[in-house]
């Protein structure tokens, strides 16, 4: 997830947050970017007016970068095709009969 | 100066004022985010101004609309209390004015929003929403600030004391007005008395209250406000922009 | 489409539907899934691949080291002229002839800021720091837009920069939307979306302007005048004088060549132009049927040059208005730290 596992350690007065943004009431938070704040009150300040100028959302949530731990893209294939085969976690797997409504 | 129109002027002023001190700091701030958030400040003031301007000047019944009442009256015709023609200072003086203004308006905005006027009552319940997020702003600098570094404290409580007497203005009597600003007074000590101790700074302690600004009775800090704002608009009588 | 960029004809939408075109390209490019390198996978070919299928580099991928380099100066580069380039408008907000022109562009510079943040952010991902980034230009070793260093001289140039920067900007931008760096992609993309209204607005400035009183007209002739040339030059030297030119787009960070992008903002121009009102300070400035493009007089590159090397009118003054705000505001960010570290032992006492 964390797109700064490289970079450079800079013992930074002002750490590097990522941010998630729910759009809209009924969808999922989702990575929108990055930014700088010394704590995590001023960087949820941040990403109102750096993230949602255009009211683009909901609800945010910040995390600190240095918090996310990422897998490597070299262990993809070990990490993530065990779920490949798993179709049935997937709500297009199953058939639905005609007629039935507000599944 | 309690009619509504003088009233809503007075709001309006405050707010235009406010506006155009804050926008200095653009390309200025302590912090490319801080840029950012002053604007946001800025633009909702501004937002507050246009409204106010506007129904003021439909009170008037003049034909002025926000642009004549922004642009082509003189220092002595301006209604704004006296805190927000203040120089910005420093990042500790800019916030303390926020922080005096904002506890001010909150109040203020939120009664607006039950009064008997209807078009004050909407901007009220638009603004008081805004002056929140000043306020929370505000204060969370102010705590930064006082409870930072030993130069921060010093430079907040500097920025405190000076800001400080300016405050008295905002709460003199008008029972005639929509909102009555000697209503909001325990209001707002107890929002910045609150916000000041937690900030580790004191309450000043000064007889001084420089008032006048509801008269027309300006610092000498105005009028070049006015010339740089109406400057370009003065100088095409007429024109559209 | 996909791979093929724009034709040369505009896609439905203009330029916001060129973006949205790149959006959706970056989804249709993400969906034709490539599995991991395997073990002995030559790491190389396997990024060259990755571009050849105009597919995204994401920021852990092996990508050679000039490629690394190369984003972050450009990322850089085009972050720092974000911030940079809020001031010759900045310059214009406590005088905006009215309260709707003040809020618009106060807003618009506010967009700019914000800009330059996703940009900083961008170039993070490649494994420098925002700090340093902002070192790199404080101390001059990092560049920013040659434009800005020209001056606002008046209201009608806040009208020009909306229309001839914004757009020339827009023009080179809008490519990037595909550029083979993801981060940097997705960056554009947003950017190009919120720019949209810029350069709407710098139009309408003018419009009125130029539909205004013989003064106000005037204003926006002589804006034109003077901001057309250093608005052709923001493409870069010609194409045979470009040095990063070949490698970047053989690795698709450059989609095209600076006369090309040059072409097509002159011709896009002209139309624009004569609605207005205004005329192009160029007299051989002239439709090739033959071609199908204007033929138009190129900027002075040698004014160009002196201007990136420091010599423009505007650029000690810009740089110095930059590097005392990040001055005067050290003793805030040292407080905010301070403050920031204090609650954090006072939590960890607590717990």
């Amino acid at each position: 997830m964390s797109e700064r596992s490289e970079r450079l350690s800079v013992s930074d007065h002002s750490p590097l947050w990522e941010v998630f943004v729910r759009a809209r009431r009924g969808l999922a938070h989702t990575h929108v970017g990055s930014l700088h704040a010394p704590d995590a009150e001023l960087a949820l300040r941040n990403a109102r007016d750096l993230y949602t100028r255009r009211q683009e959302g909901v609800s945010i949530w910040v995390v600190p970068a240095s918090s996310i731990t990422a897998s490597s893209p070299d262990e993809k294939d070990a990490f993530f095709d065990p779920a490949a085969d798993k179709v049935y976690r997937h709500p297009t797997f199953y058939d639905v009969p005609e007629g039935v409504a507000h599944l | 100066m309690s009619g509504p129109f003088d009233f809503t002027l007075a709001l309006g002023d405050d707010a235009l004022i406010a506006a155009q001190r804050l926008a200095e700091w653009t390309t200025r701030a302590p912090e490319m985010e801080e840029d950012i958030a002053l604007a946001n400040i800025a633009l909702d003031q501004l937002g507050a101004a246009r409204l106010l301007l506007s129904y003021a000047g439909e009170l008037e019944g003049a034909g002025r609309d926000e642009d004549a009442l922004a642009y082509l009256r003189d220092d002595r015709e301006f209604r704004n209390c006296l805190l927000v023609e203040l120089p910005n200072g420093d990042f500790a003086v800019t916030m303390a004015k926020l922080l005096v203004l904002s506890a001010y308006q909150l109040p203020l905005y939120t009664a607006l929003a039950g009064c008997a006027d209807e078009r004050l009552a909407a901007i009220g319940a638009k603004t008081r929403k805004e002056s929140a997020y000043h306020l929370d702003h505000a204060a969370l600098w102010v705590r930064r600030l006082g409870d930072g570094t030993e130069e921060s404290h010093r430079r907040m409580q500097a920025g405190i004391d000076q800001v400080w007497p300016y405050a008295q203005e905002l709460f003199a009597a008008q029972p005639q007005a929509p909102v009555d600003p000697a209503s909001l007074r325990a209001d707002f000590d107890a929002t910045v008395s609150a916000v000041l101790a937690e900030a580790t700074l004191t309450v000043p302690d000064s007889a001084w209250a420089p008032a006048g600004g509801r008269d027309g009775l300006h610092t000498e800090h105005l009028s070049y406000l006015l010339a740089e704002m109406q400057v370009l608009h003065r100088a095409h009588p007429g024109a559209r922009w | 489409m996909y791979g093929n960029d724009f034709s040369g004809e505009d896609a439905p939408g203009g330029l916001l539907g060129e973006v949205e075109a790149a959006e959706a390209a970056l989804r249709a490019a993400a969906e034709r899934d490539r599995g991991a390198p395997g073990q002995d996978v030559d790491l190389a070919a396997y990024f060259a691949e990755v571009i050849d299928a105009d597919q995204k580099i994401e920021p852990r991928d092996w990508m050679p080291e000039a490629y690394r380099r190369t984003l972050i100066r450009q990322i850089a580069q085009h972050a720092h002229s974000e911030i940079i380039g809020m001031q010759p408008e900045g310059n214009w907000i406590s005088r905006a002839p009215s309260l709707k022109r003040k809020a618009i562009l106060l807003a618009k510079v506010q967009d700019e800021a914000g800009h330059g943040l996703y940009l900083y952010a961008a170039a993070e991902t490649l494994g420098i720091s925002r700090d340093e980034l902002v070192e790199l230009l404080l101390e001059g070793r990092q560049k920013y837009s040659s434009i800005f260093n020209y001056p606002t001289l008046t209201w009608a140039d806040v009208g020009a920069i909306g229309w001839l920067v914004d757009g020339a900007a827009i023009v080179n931008q809008v490519p990037l939307c595909r550029c083979s760096y993801g981060p940097y992609a997705r960056a554009m993309i947003r950017v190009c979306k919120e720019e949209s209204f810029h350069q709407r607005q710098g139009y309408e400035i003018l419009h009125m302007l130029a539909h205004g009183t013989p003064a106000q007209k005037a204003m926006a002739q002589d804006a034109l005048d003077r901001w057309w040339y250093p608005s052709l030059a923001m493409f870069g030297p010609p194409d045979g004088d470009s040095t990063h030119s070949a490698q970047s787009m053989a690795w698709k960070i450059k989609r095209f060549s600076n006369d090309e992008l040059r072409q097509r903002f002159v011709d896009m121009c002209v139309g624009q132009a004569e609605v207005l009102g205004l005329t192009i300070p160029d007299p051989d400035l002239r439709w090739n049927d033959e071609r199908q493009a204007y033929d138009f007089t190129q900027p002075d590159y040698a004014e160009l040059m002196r201007v990136i090397s420091g010599d423009g009118p505007c650029n000690r003054l810009r740089m110095e208005h930059r590097r005392r705000a990040h001055t005067e505001g050290a003793w805030v960010r040292e407080a905010a730290a301070a403050y920031a570290a204090k609650q954090a032992s006072k939590e960890k006492v607590a717990a």
